[in-house]
């Protein structure tokens, strides 16, 4: 007789499954983790395949980084469990590390080591040979694009190329999952641009990438998402299941003179959902009314201003994060 | 009578202002003023010397050579003239963790020297503006990063300055926080505030009166945020396929094509043709690749493709090569 598990243990089988262990990247299971009587992450479950580039959203403060710092076997589980590429986030948090990279929004760099001497420490942390090294060291410098710049102190490096460092000090040890936590803030919006390039190329080559993210254009790239809110994941898929009821409803763009004003008087009008401003332009969620643009015109009009436009937008996942947040708001109060 | 212009009447006026630091020019002569009661952004890329610029503005930094007059006040000569009207929030604005969020305010209070019959007033009307009265007994340590910037901004707030700097104040917030914070500069806006922000985030650049795009230094583009997507040269079209990755280097390399944007799953394309040839050319030039192509459409031009478009990125590391860059860009 042959258990379950047991048609795995053939030699063919097992090659095809390294170094996955695992279905899953990463699987987690009702995790927790409160603060005395602060719960900062609510029993959540979500499982991230092979190769995914995984975009976790939510609020400030809602629990992000707590729940990486606990997938990362750093700090350890209130309640619930986390299998990372099959390793146990608690019993094997030391294989678990040696399996990740982890990049966070402070790009933890030497600032007054050069770039060749952190790329040196980071391949001494994790051990690599001298020939690996050489190897990686020559990789890592194409992908950042640093030849030329061995020598050059990291703190004198732009955001931009310090950014693409961080990276591949994360990544000297070529991890199969990397988890990044804001990897983008604060970079221009070409360097973003670039650095995600570098974020595709790796998912391509096969690689599990677990991304927080403010820049809902970023998260657009993500193949999942999961939405966190104080501690409770509110929503989860694909970028266009995320956007969920949203895309039923209809937002119009408003162009109108004095929008913040305007913003303010349209504020508890009925039959708007959600108003709120997106560049100098106002969005107005009417939800499922027709003849809803003649109606928000007539009453931006009647209140004393001046409507310039209006038309129907497809909803961004930025709509969808407005959204979200005021949904859960109105529901908590 | 002097002719010369009514400098009171400018929050800020930069004249040929520079700063290096050992052989790293950081600012190189910037000239250029601010009317009051604007809401000024300052966009660039990183390394633009953005922050430079205003921390000597805010008389944090001294200038090498040239001069800052805020509201007619010479940062050089007058700073301690200067300071009491500005207010500044640099991104290493730290508060003290371990204080109450009204503690904080009663710090800087004291900082800045508000009398003491004023500050109860004062904290509760801040409190109150930027939504933080529920939370006056918490530990700042305990308010999440939307919040905090708000604190801080809340105390940069406390001794009202005229001329408020705010730099990338919103990096690290999320969307919803961040327009919260945009709200409260709105309301500064319309108390007559002057506001000076430097921003990565270019929706939040829509939202400024005028605009300066900075690299290497300079200040080489100041417009009102219409006023820059007009100056991008040619129109934008948006192309949905069902692969932007490989269809970007297919549409980049049309003749007609002069930059390629990625807007989330789309992508932006600036075209130099004025008729629908472009589109048309677009879409089969795609389809011959085997891509399928759900939409090519004309769109309205963003800040974003003015950033890439009106903004030389070549990396040219020497300090001599900035006129080359500048000549580039105009």
């Amino acid at each position: 007789m042959r258990l379950p598990w047991q048609k795995h243990s053939t030699p063919e089988t097992r090659a095809s499954l390294e170094p996955a262990h695992n279905e899953f990247a990463i699987e987690v299971n009702g995790l927790s983790k409160t603060f005395g009587d602060f719960t900062a992450v609510n029993s959540i479950s979500l499982s991230v395949g092979h190769g995914e580039i995984f975009g976790f959203l939510g609020p400030n403060g809602s629990g992000k980084t707590t729940t990486i710092r606990m997938l990362c076997g750093v700090i350890a589980p209130s309640g619930g469990g986390a299998r990372i590429m099959g390793y146990d986030v608690v019993t094997e948090s030391e294989r678990v590390r040696e399996n990740i990279g982890y990049m966070s929004q402070k790009f933890s760099l030497f600032q007054d080591l050069t770039v060749d001497e952190n790329l040196k420490f980071y391949a001494g942390i994790y051990g690599l040979s001298d020939e690996k090294f050489a190897e990686r060291r020559e990789y890592i410098l194409t992908m950042a694009d640093l030849h030329g710049r061995e020598n050059e102190m990291a703190g004198d490096l732009s955001v931009g190329w310090k950014q693409r460092l961080a990276l591949g000090c994360a990544t000297i040890h070529e991890p199969k999952l990397i988890f990044l936590d804001e990897p983008t803030s604060g970079v221009d919006p070409t360097a973003r641009r670039q650095f995600w390039e570098l974020l595709h190329d790796l998912a391509a080559s096969g690689v599990t990438l677990f991304v927080t993210t403010h820049y809902m254009d970023e998260a657009t790239h993500c193949n999942r998402l999961a939405f966190i809110y104080r501690g409770d994941i509110i929503a989860e898929g694909t970028p266009a299941e995320v956007k969920g009821d949203l895309m039923r409803d209809t937002i119009l763009r408003v162009e109108v003179d004095r929008g913040e004003d305007a913003l303010t008087a349209l504020e508890g009008s009925p039959g708007i959902a959600e108003a709120y401003m997106q560049g100098s332009m106002l969005h107005v969620n009417v939800g499922e009314r027709t003849e809803a643009e003649a109606d928000l015109t007539g009453l931006l009009g009647g209140l004393g201003f001046t409507v310039l436009g209006v038309e129907p937008v497809e909803p961004t996942l930025e709509d969808a994060f407005v959204h979200l947040v005021t949904r859960q708001r109105e529901v908590s109060a | 009578m002097s002719t010369a212009p009514q400098t009171d009447e400018l929050a800020l006026d930069v004249r040929d202002l520079r700063r290096t630091f050992k052989d790293v020019v950081a600012v190189d002569g910037v000239t250029m003023t601010v009317p009051r009661g604007e809401v000024f952004g300052l966009v660039g890329p990183d390394g633009a010397g953005k922050s430079t610029l205003i921390r000597m503005m805010a008389t944090v930094l001294a200038p090498t050579d040239g001069d800052v007059l805020v509201f007619g006040r010479s940062v050089r000569t007058e700073a301690a003239k200067v300071k009491p009207r500005i207010g500044y929030m640099s991104q290493a604005f730290s508060l003290y963790r371990d204080l109450t969020v009204r503690e904080n305010l009663e710090f800087f209070a004291e900082l800045r020297g508000v009398p003491r019959k004023d500050m109860a007033a004062r904290s509760a009307r801040l409190l109150e503006f930027s939504g933080l009265t529920e939370f006056a007994k918490r530990q700042a340590q305990f308010l999440s990063g939307g919040m905090k910037q708000k604190l801080a901004l809340a105390a940069t707030l406390i001794s009202e300055p005229d001329l408020l700097f705010l730099d990338e104040p919103t990096t690290g917030v999320d969307p919803v926080s961040r327009r919260e914070f945009w709200r409260i500069i709105s309301g500064l806006h319309s108390e007559g505030i002057t506001v000076f922000v430097a921003t990565p985030y270019m929706d939040e650049a829509e939202r400024c009166d005028e605009i300066a795009f900075m690299t290497h230094g300079r200040i080489i583009l100041r417009d009102t945020p219409a006023g820059m997507k007009n100056r991008v040269p040619g129109r934008v079209v948006e192309i949905n396929a069902s692969d932007y990755r490989a269809a970007m280097p297919i549409v980049r390399a049309l003749p007609f094509v002069s930059s390629v944007e990625v807007s989330g799953e789309y992508l932006r394309v600036l075209v130099t043709r004025d008729d629908a040839t472009a589109e048309t050319g677009l879409r089969t030039a795609l389809e011959a690749a085997g891509l399928r192509v759900d939409r090519v459409r004309p769109v309205a031009t963003d800040l974003e493709m003015a950033f890439a478009t009106l903004i030389p990125t070549a990396v040219l590391p020497h300090h001599d090569t900035t006129d080359e860059i500048l000549a580039v860009a105009e």
